[in-house]
This record gives structure tokens, C-alpha cells and sequence, in this order.
């Protein structure tokens, strides 16, 4: 098998795992789940630094480090804010009674 | 590539996979999504360790510091209001860095080909320019594209469309543009070619979001979202990576699922989000204050209504959350539920600003999951409710989605307000919703409007329940 075809079927494949594993979601989750698609396309960080690490013109060296930069806010950033997300979704009952979160009632990252 | 590193390359792609999988259920979500970033970080560690002699490691690990300390600090800072341009800000510079990757691709390829001695076959394989040009084209519309819903969300630009004379025209000449560019790249490779390429990017992507409309926003997020992914993808393809190559899919198809579901739930058509406004301003609303009479309260009216009624439906909208008034709103049915009335939470599958914002909103305010109850299962229930209080929310409870065929949101399923007894409507003022058109149910007969601050009549309202 050609390497071409390979990648095709890897690709074919990836297309179809993508749309079966979120058919189910409920809306609910649409918001966390776009955002943490989000920082799975930040793996392009990986490219920025093999790209980066491999060339010594000075221009491309530089555009190399502004891709680094960039993918990593999408990637880390991504995840983070996801998880932020998500800890809400998660909170456990008797950790918090009623009286919950400051009492400020901005706790809409206000807190921070 | 050593086998090991391809080996865990496999496995962080089934890491993302899990991610993926993880995120489609509350109860695995968080779980899942610190799959997909072990994943992540194991991926972009691997190059340091099996690559000789990689170049330039400690400005190389200065980016990366720096990038990890820029997206802690948003990610941290931001606010659950302002998640969609977020989200929308975390892609575009993802598809910035997609589109700068395909450019050095591209350098490296030619000068590979430049320095091979005469008479060698030195071309480049088509495919590989042909991926290497799409990335650069499509991660650059993300890119700018990005930016601008970023804008518009943030209010930094009108959230209007931005339609001007000729726009059609130059769209039209942007695609041929991008196309002939294209099969240059491919034909005749050269990096002028793909920094022009890059630069038709740029102001396709600007032409692309400028003429879609508050509403629609989040779609047109959610679809860059996927173009990044396919961008990576091909990105994948180019370096022979597989992590790139699944990771990038897996969002591209996720991604566009995604759009088509939500767009599903607006009862809209992807194409109609996109080129509705060049069609003749389907995504245009009037965005005027109607000077019609409408019947207003003072809180205590309000309060009474809610503290004597049986069966309460609270429609929470994006005004809820500005005001910061979901701690108090979840003060008010506590007391409500306390006297014995049925309260519960109608969330429509598009409140807020982004598909699934409101649970995201209202699980920050802790609202008991079992309270939230989802537009199909609760729209029955609206012709035997006593009092629907919308608080912050206009667009949803729109009857002109069943009945004007002009409207923008025409065809969006929306919640059954209108069925029940009584309307009460807590606004700041007459102003149309995000959407930018006028509620006919303002005026019915049964609609009362409490106008001021959520926050502020929320508690109002609470004091004269608590009084009773």
C-alpha cells in the first residue's frame, strides 16, 4: 500500500470517529465541547516547533517563533478555560452548601 | 521517526479521541479534557527528545513560556460571559499559526529542492503543495475571520451585519484569487506566491464574518473552529505526522457536525448564516425602539404574581448573566420553591451567546442541575403555567420565529412563553435582543415588563416574596 493511501485512510477514518464520538452530545455541553475541539487544533504547536527547530534563516526562524507562540495561547489557553468550564458542571453537592461561592455575587470571575 | 516515537505519537491521537469522546457527557467531560491536554503536552514533547540537533531550543522553550503564560492569564481572566470570543480569539490564533507552519513548510521544501545538486528529479510532490496551500489560504480565513467575530462579540465593532456595495463582487474575485494562487503554488512554487496567498486569506476571511449578524455569530465560530482543524490536518500530512494528521481531523469533523447541529437547533441553514446577508439581509434586523404601549410593574406586582402562583417557568437569558444576577435569581425560586410553587428553568438549546452558554452560565451560579429543564421536554408544560418570568432573554420567546417569515430568527424553534397566563418580562429597556428585532409578545395583553437592572429588580422582588 502506497503511503498515500495510508495517510487517506487515516484521514477517512479520523472524519468518521470525529462525527461518532460527539453525535450524541446534548446541547448542554456544545459550549465546553467547541472550546475544547478548540484546543486540540493547538497541537499545530508541534509542527511550529519541528519547523522552527530545523531551519537557520533568520527570517523563518522568527515567523517559526511567532506560530510557537500563538499555538501554544490556543493550546494551553484552550484547555484551561475548558477545564474552568467544566469544574462547574462537576461541582460536588455537599462540598458547597446552599450559601455557595463568595458572597459578593459577582463570582463571575470576578473573584479574580 | 523511530517506532517508539511513532508508537506514542498513536497514542496521544487516541488520546484525543478519548478527549473528544470524554466531552460529549457532563459526568466524563472534565476527565476528558484532561486526556486531551496529557496528550497534547506528551505530543509536543516528543520532538525535543528524538530529533538530533534541534536548532535554537532556548528561544524555542521562550515562546512556548511565554505562549503557555499568555493563554493561562486569558483563560484565567475570562470571564463565562465572554467565552464565545474566547473561544473565537484561542482559534484564530490557532489558524494563524496553522497558516505560519504551511509558509516555513513550504521555505524548507524549496530550499531542500535548491540545494539538491543538477540534474537530480528535484520536484516536490503535487499533493504536498496542494496541502501546503489549502493551510495557508484556510488558516489565514480563520485567522482574520477569528478576529472579527472576536470584534463583534466583544463589541469592540457593531454586531450588525456589515454589508457594503460590490461586496459579492469582490468575494467572488477573492475565490478566483485564491484558486489560481492555488494551482500556482502547486505548478510553480515560490513564497511570494504564498505570502500573496496568505494576504487573499486575510481579506477573505474579513469578507466572510462582516456580513453575519449577532445571532449567527457563534456559528460562524464553531465553522472556523473546524476550518483550523482541517488546516492542521494538512499540516499532518506535510510533516508525516500522525498526531496532526487524527487530532486535526478529528476537529475538522467534529467541528462541522458541530455547526450543522446548531445550526439545526436556530432552524437555519449553514449556507443561509453565511451569504444571507449578501442575498438581500436576511440576518438584518431593525434594531429599532418601538415607542408601542406596553404594561408595566413596580417588584411587588411582581413579587405578588410569582409568591400566589402554582407553577412558575423562569426563562434565563444573556442579560441575566451581564447583570450578575443569577445568584440572586436562584435566591428568588429557592424562597419560591420554600412556599410550595413548582419553579423550574426553561433553557433553550441557543441562549445566551454561544449553543449551551446558559448551562454554562447558570452551572457557575450553581443552579441545581435538576431545575434546568430543556426546551423539548418543557414546551408543553407553558399552557399550564401561571406566570413565565423571562428574565434577560428576548430572542428565544420571539413568537415572530413561528410567525414572520422576514424575521431573522424565522424558522428557530423557540420556547412556548406565549402560551402561558402571564408574561412578566424583566428588561432594561425596549431595546430589541441580539438578534435585533422587536418581541410582539411585549405587547400582548397578558405580558407585564419590569424595566431596570436584573439584578436589582431580582431583589426587589425577593424582598416583597420574603415579606408575604
Amino acid at each position: 500500500m502506497s503511503e498515500g493511501v495510508v495517510w487517506l485512510t487515516i484521514f477517512i477514518l479520523s472524519v468518521f470517529v470525529g462525527v461518532e464520538v460527539i453525535s450524541k452530545v446534548s446541547s448542554t455541553l456544545h459550549t465546553p465541547l467547541m472550546s475544547g475541539a478548540n484546543a486540540i487544533h493547538g497541537v499545530i504547536l508541534l509542527g511550529a516547533i519541528l519547523v522552527t527547530g530545523s531551519t537557520d534563516d533568520g527570517l523563518a526562524v522568527g515567523v517559526g517563533l511567532v506560530a510557537i507562540v500563538l499555538a501554544t495561547i490556543n493550546m494551553v489557553g484552550g484547555f484551561v478555560v475548558t477545564d474552568r468550564m467544566l469544574q462547574m458542571f462537576s461541582r460536588k453537592k455537599p462540598a458547597k452548601p446552599a450559601k455557595a461561592g463568595p458572597a459578593t455575587g459577582g463570582s463571575t470571575g470576578g473573584a479574580r | 521517526m523511530p517506532t517508539w516515537v511513532q508508537l506514542v505519537y498513536l497514542l496521544c491521537a487516541v488520546g484525543f479521541i478519548l478527549a473528544l469522546k470524554g466531552l460529549s457527557g457532563p459526568k466524563t467531560a472534565r476527565a476528558g479534557n484532561l486526556i486531551g491536554a496529557a496528550a497534547a503536552t506528551v505530543a509536543c514533547i516528543l520532538p525535543f527528545l528524538y530529533v538530533d540537533n534541534l536548532r535554537h531550543l532556548p528561544l524555542i522553550l521562550g515562546a512556548i513560556v511565554l505562549g503557555t503564560i499568555g493563554g493561562v492569564f486569558g483563560a484565567q481572566r475570562v470571564q463565562m460571559t465572554q467565552m464565545p470570543q474566547m473561544v473565537a480569539l484561542f482559534n484564530g490564533v490557532g489558524g494563524g499559526a496553522a497558516a505560519l507552519v504551511a509558509a516555513l513548510e513550504l521555505h524548507e521544501l524549496l530550499a531542500i529542492v535548491e540545494g539538491l545538486p543538477p540534474g537530480v528529479d528535484a520536484s516536490i510532490p503535487g499533493f504536498d503543495l496542494a496541502a501546503t496551500a489549502f493551510t495557508l489560504f484556510v488558516g489565514s480565513v480563520s485567522f482574520s475571520g477569528s478576529l472579527v467575530t472576536f470584534a463583534k462579540l466583544q463589541e469592540l465593532m457593531t454586531s450588525r451585519p456589515v454589508v457594503f456595495p460590490g461586496l459579492p463582487v469582490a468575494f467572488a474575485l477573492l475565490i478566483v484569487a485564491a484558486l489560481v494562487l492555488s494551482v500556482m503554488t502547486v505548478l510553480e512554487p515560490s513564497m511570494l506566491i504564498a505570502v500573496v496567498l496568505l494576504l487573499v486569506g486575510l481579506a477573505f476571511g474579513l469578507l466572510l464574518v462582516l456580513p453575519v449578524g449577532g445571532a449567527d455569530v457563534p456559528i460562524v465560530i464553531s465553522l472556523l473552529n473546524a476550518f483550523t482543524g482541517l488546516t492542521v490536518a494538512a499540516g499532518g500530512y506535510v510533516l508525516s505526522n500522525t498526531v496532526l494528521l487524527v487530532g486535526g481531523t478529528l476537529v475538522g469533523a467534529s467541528g462541522t457536525f458541530l455547526t450543522l447541529l446548531m445550526a439545526k437547533a436556530m432552524g437555519r441553514s449553514v449556507t443561509n448564516i453565511m451569504f444571507g446577508a449578501l442575498k438581500g439581509g436576511s440576518t438584518l434586523g431593525g434594531g429599532e425602539v418601538s415607542d408601542r404601549p406596553v404594561k408595566s410593574a413596580g417588584a411587588e406586582d411582581v413579587g405578588i404574581l410569582l409568591a400566589y402562583a402554582d407553577r412558575v417557568i423562569i426563562v434565563p437569558g444573556y442579560g441575566l448573566a451581564v447583570a450578575q444576577a443569577q445568584h440572586t435569581l436562584r435566591e428568588l425560586v429557592d424562597v419560591l420553591l420554600a412556599r410550595g410553587v413548582r419553579v423550574d428553568y426553561a433553557i433553550h438549546p441557543v441562549a445566551g451567546r454561544m449553543p449551551g452558554h446558559m448551562n454554562v452560565l447558570l452551572a457557575e451560579a450553581q443552579v441545581p442541575y435538576e431545575q434546568l429543564v430543556e426546551m423539548d421536554d418543557i414546551n408543553s408544560e407553558f399552557k399550564h403555567t401561571d406566570v413565565v418570568l423571562v428574565v434577560g432573554a428576548n430572542d428565544v420567546v420571539n413568537p415572530a420565529a413561528k410567525t414572520t417569515k422576514t424575521a431573522p430568527i424565522y424558522g428557530m424553534p423557540i420556547l412556548a412563553a406565549d402560551e402561558a397566563r402571564q408574561v412578566v418580562f424583566l428588561k432594561r429597556s425596549m431595546r430589541p435582543g441580539f438578534a435585533g428585532i422587536e418581541n410582539e409578545l411585549l405587547f400582548e395583553p397578558t405580558t407585564t415588563l419590569l424595566f431596570g437592572d436584573a439584578k436589582d429588580s431580582l431583589g426587589k422582588v425577593l424582598k416583597t416574596v420574603e415579606s408575604l
